[in-house]
């Protein structure tokens, strides 16, 4: 009889809605509305050191909070985050400035299972802003090159100048990393591929049952390049895709960003393509 | 919350969706068991109940007619409760009538849920200040209020656990409503009649109580006004010690027993919560949704009446110097516009795929997120749909078409 009658049972402390004050290292303007920032705790706090796939909230004083992916891991604990202005606190984060404050919550969510697929082949398809999830990948990917086999980067966006990252590609080919690059739009200078993220499949070198992907993109290049894949041959299993949807909380108590039975932000963002195959076929799921 | 809608509703069909026997094994747990030391409370004593509870630091919220319903809020002594009122429930309507008795709790349940407390409309979840190292948390954390909830039914109960799971039993807990829950004495009363929208009898949560409470009673009008009481923890044996009592006598206990019984018995509608998740998953496509979305507002009245739902919205201000900021937490609805904003547009634009999100959410997801069904059988979003959107036909209809 000696129970309280709440079932109010974990251990989990803390102010999980609470923003702790970060500190901008770092701002560089990627495209016309994408910058990438540098940022670090501002004193005391021993933050997780989150892992490539996860996000942060990220506020900014007064206006809001957006979940933000990693796009980096500096040193000690600072992180890089590549933001595309779209909105107020997105716009707000890109004028942000060394020195600047801001409010930093996580890391969250499922990061990429990039330690399971060491050996195989390793497919990275992006889609526009979706490359800044993806780059820490890369990084890792060169850091233990000769942990993994063939690996393509496919990479789309609608026009040349909103690629990011251009400047890192040489690098990444430097480290027997294959490059692939199209735009939806072209302007004269381009003498790349035009058209969508899956026609880039056919000129990537990869044995499709030896691969693993990771994507991160529009839901409908998501779709149909997982699908393209998986009928190539690759095991669903191993196509893993990082998901949006709008949240507000991120530890599971807005009840935004489901997606079925799914919580984007503790089950994802990152999910295996069996997971989301006919969730993603549902229209307006 | 909002009045009781004027549109009268034909009664509902009898039975429908549903017609899987219930086990005994549930029949005899939900349906009020005798404990094993039973006392009754005269209803005279409630003042002293009162005053109990005063003694303590608890603020005292129940039930109350306030236009023409009956809402929870705070009560400052017994003649507060719905003394003499009844609840009429069907789709899309509500109705409080006068007894023919004096019962205190002769009613079922109202547009209220005891979410309000524990996950209050609006509330600010933090203030900060700029200061060296960029800002500072200004407001400390206050003691969580100390609310004695009176009145609690089973199937509140059963919310009250589902919230917990969902605020406080995973990774992270909401620390507002993790303490404000483990503060709160809950004194249960089960119900001894149902409304016509009820249906906890199938959903395994009422209408007696078994678990979760401090204080269980259930109203007996006998001879003597009286109710049978039992206490669930160690704080509610303290607070029933105090209270003038006597050993209960056989015919109250039967009447007692008898009054759950009849609530049960009562419940014309039922469902059958173990098919439903399967049902949910294999109904995305359905045309069903269409033919809802065609008589559904998109109000969001089901889900703000609902006791279990909790989905919220969150407001970032900052006053004119810039100094100063805020985070207000409202509750949301997965019918809201801009609920599922994504740069680009909405995910969920049509009524059919947001109605479609409650429902599979409510009676299917839910179990695979937090080990049980979303639905406690409650009835709310019956009645206070404005046009009558019963689930459990609903229900009913997604069978038939998958079948
Ligand atoms: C897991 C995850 C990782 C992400 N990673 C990145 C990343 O690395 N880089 C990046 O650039 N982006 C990323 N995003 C997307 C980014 O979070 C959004 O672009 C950002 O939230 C947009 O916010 P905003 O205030 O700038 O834009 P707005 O579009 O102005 O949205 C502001 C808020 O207001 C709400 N809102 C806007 N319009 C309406 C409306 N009409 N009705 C109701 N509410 C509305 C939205 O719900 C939104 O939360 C990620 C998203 C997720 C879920
Ligand atoms: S879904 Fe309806 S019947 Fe079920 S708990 Fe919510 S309001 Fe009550
Ligand atoms: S089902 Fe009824 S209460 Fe719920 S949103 Fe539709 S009209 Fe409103």
């Amino acid at each position: 009889m000696a129970s309280a009658t709440s079932n109010v049972g974990n251990d989990a402390s803390g102010e999980p809605l609470l923003p702790e004050p970060w500190t901008v290292l770092r701002a560089a303007r990627e495209t016309p509305d994408v910058v990438t920032l540098e940022i670090a705790p501002s004193a005391g706090s021993e933050p997780r050191r989150p892992r490539p796939g996860q996000f942060l909230m990220l506020y900014v004083f007064g206006i809001g909070e957006v979940p933000i992916s990693v796009a980096g891991l500096g040193d000690r604990d600072a992180v890089v985050h590549t933001i595309r202005d779209v909105g107020a606190v997105t716009h707000a984060l890109c004028q942000l400035g060394p020195g600047d404050t801001l409010g930093v919550r996580g890391p969250f969510g499922t990061a990429w299972p990039l330690e399971h697929e060491r050996g195989r082949d390793i497919v990275i398809g992006a889609g526009g802003i979706g490359m800044a999830p993806l780059r820490p990948v890369v990084t890792a990917i060169m850091a233990d090159r000769a942990s993994f086999d063939d690996v393509v980067v496919m990479y789309g966006a609608r026009e040349p100048r909103e690629l990011l990252y251009t400047d890192e590609f040489a690098s990444w080919r430097a480290a027997d990393i294959q490059v692939e690059v199209t735009v939806d739009h072209a302007d004269h200078a381009w003498d790349g591929h035009i058209g969508v993220v899956t026609t880039l499949i056919r000129y990537a070198d990869f044995q499709p049952n030896e691969a693993a992907a990771f994507l991160c993109g529009p839901e409908i290049m998501m779709r149909f390049t997982a699908q393209e894949l998986v009928q190539r041959g690759v095991d669903p299993r191993r196509v893993h895709l990082s998901m949006e949807r709008n949240m507000k909380c991120a530890v599971g108590f807005c009840g935004h960003c489901q997606l079925g039975p799914e919580f984007v932000c503790l089950d994802g963002p990152v999910f295996p393509w069996p997971r989301m195959e006919r969730l993603m076929a549902v229209h307006e799921l | 919350m909002h009045e009781a809608p004027e549109i009268h509703r034909p009664q509902p069909p009898t039975k429908p969706g549903c017609d899987r026997a219930k086990s005994s094994h549930q029949t005899q747990r939900r349906r009020g068991k005798i404990p094993d030391v039973t006392v009754v409370v005269a209803r005279d004593s409630f003042d002293t109940l009162f005053a109990a509870l005063a003694r303590r630091g608890y603020e005292c919220v129940g039930p109350t007619v306030r236009d023409g319903a009956i809402v929870y809020d705070r009560l400052r002594s017994p003649e507060d409760l719905p003394r003499g009122w009844t609840d009429e429930q069907a789709p899309g309507h509500y109705r409080l009538h006068r007894r023919n008795d004096e019962a205190l709790f002769g009613y079922v349940v109202g547009p209220h849920s005891w979410k309000k407390f524990v996950f209050p409309p609006e509330r600010r979840l933090w203030q900060l200040r700029r200061g060296d190292q960029g800002f500072e948390r200004v407001d400390e954390p206050s003691a969580p209020p100390r609310y004695a909830f009176l009145g609690v039914r089973a199937c509140e109960l059963a919310a009250l656990g589902i919230q917990d799971r969902v605020f406080a039993g995973g990774e992270y807990a909401e620390p507002h409503y993790r303490d404000t829950r483990a503060a709160a004495l809950v004194i249960a009363v089960e119900c001894t009649e149902s409304a016509a929208t009820c249906f906890c009898d199938s959903m395994n949560t009422g209408p007696g109580v078994d678990a979760g409470f401090d204080l269980a009673l259930t109203e007996v009008l006998g001879d003597e006004h009286v109710f049978v009481a039992r206490a669930g923890s160690d704080r509610g044996a303290e607070i029933l010690a105090e209270l003038p009592t006597r050993a209960a006598t056989a015919a109250e206990l039967d009447a007692a027993r008898a009054g759950v019984e009849n609530a049960a018995d009562q419940q014309q509608r039922r469902i059958d919560p173990e098919a439903l998740p399967e049902l949910m998953a294999a109904s995305y496509e359905s045309p069903r949704w269409e033919q809802i979305a065609e008589r559904c507002l998109s109000c969001a009245n089901c889900t703000l009446a609902c006791p279990t739902c909790f989905c919220s919205d969150v407001e970032d201000v900052s006053d004119l110097t810039g100094e100063h900021a805020e985070r207000w937490r409202r509750w949301d609805s997965c019918f809201n516009p801009g609920f599922s904003y994504l740069y680009g547009g909405e995910v969920r634009k049509t009524t059919a795929s947001r109605y479609r999100q409650w429902l599979t959410h409510k009676l299917g997801s839910w179990v695979a997120q937090f080990g049980s069904s979303g639905c406690v059988g409650c009835g709310r979003c019956i009645t206070w749909c404005p046009v009558g959107i019963d689930l459990i036909e609903e229900v009913a209809q997604l069978r038939g078409a998958q079948s």
